[in-house]
């Protein structure tokens, strides 16, 4: 039998903090979040690509033109294939599964079937386009058969034809990733090596917008659940989410970082990404958050290229330099498996209670303290002492010139140096 | 064949008043030409609709979707919506007022205080729906006609209630280790009785089953039952089931810790002399009121600072589920025999004889309060479950009732003979000892009493009194042994099973042990306001605005000045500019403003409402008025 009455339960409050502090050092804990590492590349991952149907199945391609697929359950490799000469530029599933695409820098599109081939067939692409120049990227349309590339110029292809139906460019540059809208199926969006991001509209003729900021952006990413949203990875260290009606400032800018961002994805439900950096880390972001929650680094992992957040919001997988793909938990202290009922209330109950008491300072310290491999700590801290600096320097300069000459420009501000229509 | 409702209508002149029969659902289809039919009938059902609406509009804001909703019958839900719960119910429930809405632009805020609002007045309410279904009632004894309850001998009592109640009122005559102090386990399964002259005695007093009795051959100050078991113990014997609650006993030497079995765990040389005890349950502290007479390294320790007295007074701390003192204080305040605490906040109260009370937390070397109770000494100090109230009784022969949220007495009563030992039920029942009576008293601090509820006469003087938790009974430790007696309306009638459940099983305990030890609250969250954990830090916010404001060079959270937005066809004029400018000027403040005027406007009105009765008063003429000059 149950009474409730508050006199019956003296110090609830600091029971319940109590609780909270012993939950959330449990979580501490229990955070372990590598789970496998997938072997049998000979080069360093250039690319991956989820496949649009099947949670186990993953692609991945390599920097000596090898693409292999991979079963996730049983971590093993299915299928090898030498798909182009050189660097495998991009990789992506075609919206039915029952085929994909990959570009190389021996300026072809390869579409190739997903089954195996049986015994005594050849391993041969279905289609196969020579282009005039290196591809870079590419990616395919949510539900018609078109798909896009990027390379000199983004070019918009039907997979029937053998010339692309429609070509953008805008100034003389090179773009590096192309990514159709998932709600807006129409609209695309690309980063371009003149530091911009432009977006198209595959009906137009005509770019329709772009944003130059004071560095490149490498790929971006758009949020799958509010569709006017983006987030770009960027060589300055930083990621900034964009709203793509207002792009003169970004809405949030991502630091934390403390090298150039290559990779960006976002988990199925919209709400937080997975960025991967040059500097051996894999952060995930909240997507409103300024600061990552989470970081993960392995001894042996090097530069991570590529990362992608699995459908089912559960999986993290990285492609990194020293030729291995890493599988992660994307929340590191969960459990995996089937809950007990019993058990679950217990991790809801012990959830709730972290995020009620997640301002205290004991807990905050706890909750937030993660490890860093050496070099990352140090450079983090030197480039707090540098921001400071600057921020120092213009303080002062502020104080001995005329008042309102020298006006306060917010961080969201200082990267972006125009838009163009 | 003719359905009932049928028959009525055939011969409704002459039953117009028989009662309508019970509607079924074939009647349906036939109502409309049923209503046509007869003329007379219409005349009640309005009626009863007209009711029926009256009801409806008054529950209106707790109906749910299911309203004006028909059953298959016909009938309409007689009571639609969710059931009304009652008023004081709910108001038992509520730990907080609802906070001040937050301005429009922190929206994001806004929604969350909104949110969480919202599931806390749901959870109130399912509470008090809950506590609607609790099994049992309290209630107190009552006498016939112009018979005082305190008349009532515990004989009778025993007599008139069903046996297995009657059987908790009983005697131990144990003359020879006279005088007994008593103490209760936690959930009132257990009684400790500790003789003057050595005597332990552990006892499961419903069953009456003798857990273990010893004597430690020296004589005893204090007895206390901790409520959990020795895990360090318990892991050398590598991790046995066999888990028994502690008990410490203050010896005339040393705190020493027994188990149920009256093995002796641990002696505990850190704590000599001491003279009370109390344990905070939720800290797992025992806190130890001692007293060095003799030259010890205590006194070498603190040498320095009180060269000249002969006996010191400690308030110490002992962790009991690591065994490790955490705080010992000097009180400079003479024997320390009067000890309580406040269950409600852990505070340790103590009574001092120039007649102060003081209380202590072990984070702070002072006492946090002093108060001056008594003009004589302080006898017995007791504090109530809810922590509002402290009842006091000194060497004046005063017993006082204090509220010690604001430090103000309350009541203060006169007893002739003054009462040496002082102790409140869960339910408030108050119980004082004078010399060999135990009385017991009703609501000492809400009216003034002027009898006592009940009352009972034991064989020697009483030196412990202590409520049973959950049961109506009082245990009495006297001279000549021990009475337990039947009070009804005591205790609370409805236990936690989760918290304190008397009719756990073993394993249900040691569950329960295990859940208790990790949600142990550290001895630094011990402060008067318990509740000041789950407080904004206002000053710490304000001080890293502050600095961030200083690192930055210019505050974030200012409000940027309202700029109004250009606007073609010539409604950008200055005026119109300035119109717009007015509209949020000073938003901020709108809310603060409208209620001072509003305070305004009622204090004048209530002025005005005085002036005119006072106008009124002397405009009525009395006859003495015409000899005034």
């Amino acid at each position: 039998p149950r009474n409730y009455d508050p006199t019956l339960h003296p110090f609830e409050v600091s029971r319940e903090y109590t609780r909270a502090l012993n939950a959330t050092k449990l979580e501490r804990v229990f955070a372990k979040p590598f789970l496998a590492s997938l072997d049998g590349h000979r080069d360093g991952v250039n690319c991956m690509a989820k496949h649009s149907r099947s949670l186990s199945t993953l692609l991945s391609g390599s920097c000596d033109g090898e693409v292999k697929l991979w079963n996730l359950t049983k971590h093993d490799c299915v299928r090898t294939l030498q798909a182009h000469e050189g660097f495998v530029r991009g990789i992506v599933v075609r919206y039915c599964g029952t085929s994909f695409f990959t570009v190389g820098d021996d300026k072809t599109i390869k579409q190739w079937k997903m089954e195996t081939p049986g015994y005594g067939e050849e391993e041969e692409p279905l289609n196969t386009i020579l282009g005039k120049t290196v591809f870079t990227g590419l990616d395919h349309h949510q539900k018609e058969a078109v798909f896009a590339t990027c390379g000199q110029q983004v070019d918009i292809w039907d997979e029937q034809r053998s010339s692309p139906i429609r070509s953008f460019t805008w100034g003389v540059d090179s773009f590096s990733s192309i990514r159709f809208n998932p709600v807006e199926t129409e609209l695309l969006a690309s980063c371009a090596s003149d530091r911009s991001i432009v977006l198209y509209d595959m009906r137009e003729s005509a770019p329709l917008k772009k944003v130059i900021m004071t560095m490149r952006s490498n790929t971006l990413c758009w949020n799958p659940m509010e569709a006017y949203y983006f987030t770009c990875s960027n060589e300055d260290y930083n990621l900034y989410t964009y709203d793509m009606r207002y792009l003169d400032r970004p809405i949030t800018v991502h630091m934390d970082h403390v090298s150039a961002v290559l990779d960006v994805d976002y988990s199925p439900t919209g709400k937080e990404f997975v960025s991967a950096s040059f500097d051996k880390t894999i952060r995930i972001f909240p997507k409103d958050g300024g600061h990552s929650r989470e970081v993960y680094h392995t001894k042996r992992m090097q530069h991570v290229i590529c990362v992608k957040w699995s459908a089912d919001n559960k999986y993290i997988l990285s492609g990194s330099d020293e030729m291995n793909i890493r599988l992660w938990k994307a929340n590191a202290a969960e459990k995996l498996g089937v809950l007990a009922p019993r058990e679950r209330e217990a991790t809801n109950y012990n959830q709730k209670l972290k995020e009620k008491f997640q301002h205290h300072p004991q807990i905050r310290r706890i909750a937030h303290h993660r490890h860093l491999p050496k070099t990352v700590y140090h450079q983090s801290k030197e480039l707090r002492i540098m921001k400071e600096a600057r921020r120092r320097k213009e303080r002062n300069v502020r104080k001995h010139s005329r008042p309102g000459s020298v006006p306060v420009v917010s961080e969201k501000e200082k990267h972006v140096v125009t838009v163009v229509k | 064949m003719a359905s009932p409702g049928e028959a009525t209508v055939s011969d409704s002149h002459v039953e117009k008043k028989k009662k309508k029969p019970p509607g079924r659902y074939w009647q349906e289809p036939q109502e409309g030409e049923k209503e046509g039919k007869d003329g007379e009938q219409p005349e009640q059902p309005p009626q009863q609709n007209e009711q029926k609406t009256q009801k409806a509009k008054k529950r209106k804001p707790e109906e749910g979707q299911r309203d004006g909703k028909k059953f298959i019958s016909g009938k309409s839900d007689p009571f639609p919506g969710p059931a009304p719960i009652p008023e004081d119910r709910v108001q038992k429930f509520k730990r907080k007022d609802k906070m001040k809405k937050p301005r429009r632009q922190h929206y994001k805020l806004r929604d969350m205080i909104a949110r969480s609002e919202e599931a806390s007045e749901m959870a109130q309410k399912q509470a008090a729906r809950f506590d609607l279904l609790l099994p049992e009632d309290a209630g107190f004894l009552e006498g016939d006609d112009n018979e005082d309850t305190y008349m009532i001998s515990q004989e009778d009592i025993a007599d008139a209630v069903d046996i297995t109640s009657g059987a908790k009122h009983f005697n131990l005559k144990l003359s020879q280790f006279g005088p007994y102090r008593v103490d209760y386990s936690k959930t009132g399964r257990h009684l400790l009785l500790g003789g003057r002259r050595g005597h332990i005695a552990c006892i499961d007093w419903q069953s009456k089953q003798l857990m273990c009795e010893i004597n430690v051959m020296e004589s005893v100050n204090d007895v206390k039952s901790s409520s959990v078991s020795d895990t360090n113990f318990r892991l050398c014997l590598g991790g046995s089931t066999a888990s028994h609650a502690m008990y410490a006993v203050a010896q005339k030497k040393w705190l020493h810790i027994y188990d149920s079995n009256g093995i002796e765990l641990h002696c505990i040389r850190k704590f000599n002399d001491v003279l009370r005890m109390q344990f905070l349950p939720y800290h797992f502290l025992l806190a130890t009121a001692v007293e060095i007479l003799s030259f010890s390294h205590k006194m070498e320790f603190f040498w320095c600072i009180i060269p000249n007295t002969s006996a010191t007074s400690f308030l110490q701390y002992l962790d009991v589920s690591v065994g490790k003192e955490v705080a010992a204080i000097c009180t400079k305040t003479g024997r320390l025999d009067v000890m309580c605490q406040n269950p409600h906040n852990a505070i340790i109260h103590l009574g001092h004889h120039n007649g102060t009370v003081t209380l202590w937390s072990p984070n702070q070397k002072e006492a946090l309060v002093k108060m001056l109770c008594h003009q004589g000494g302080v006898r017995s100090v007791t504090v109530d479950k809810t922590g509002t109230y402290m009842v006091t009784s000194g060497m004046d022969k005063k017993l006082k009732v204090y509220d010690i949220r604001a430090f103000k007495p309350v009541k203060s009563y006169f007893l002739p003979a003054g009462a040496s030992c002082l102790s409140l039920s869960q339910r408030g029942l108050l119980s004082a000892a004078t010399g060999d009576t135990v009385q017991v008293y009703r609501d000492v601090w809400s009216t003034p009493v002027t009898k006592p509820y009940m009352a009972h006469r034991v064989q020697g003087t009483v030196w412990g009194l202590h409520f049973c938790p959950f049961e109506d009974v009082l245990g009495v430790g006297h001279g000549d042994g021990f009475t337990s007696m039947l009070v009804p309306g005591a205790g609370e009638p409805n236990f936690d099973g989760l918290d304190a459940n008397p009719y756990r099983s073993a394993k249900q305990r040691q569950e329960w042990e295990v859940k208790a030890l990790l949600e142990k609250i550290q001895p630094e969250l011990i402060s008067l306001d318990p509740s000041e954990l789950g407080q904004i830090d206002h000053a710490t916010f304000e001080q890293r605005h502050q600095d961030r404001v200083q690192a930055l060079g210019f505050d974030p959270l200012a409000t940027e000045k309202f700029i109004p937005k250009y606007k073609k066809k010539g409604r950008s004029s200055a005026g119109s500019v300035e119109r717009r400018k007015k509209q949020v000027a000073h938003e901020d403040q709108r809310d603060v403003i409208r209620k001072t005027v509003e305070d305004k406007m009622k204090m004048e009105k209530e002025r005005k409402e005085k002036e005119k009765k006072k106008a009124l008063l002397s405009s009525q003429k009395s006859a003495l008025d015409r000899f005034k000059k």
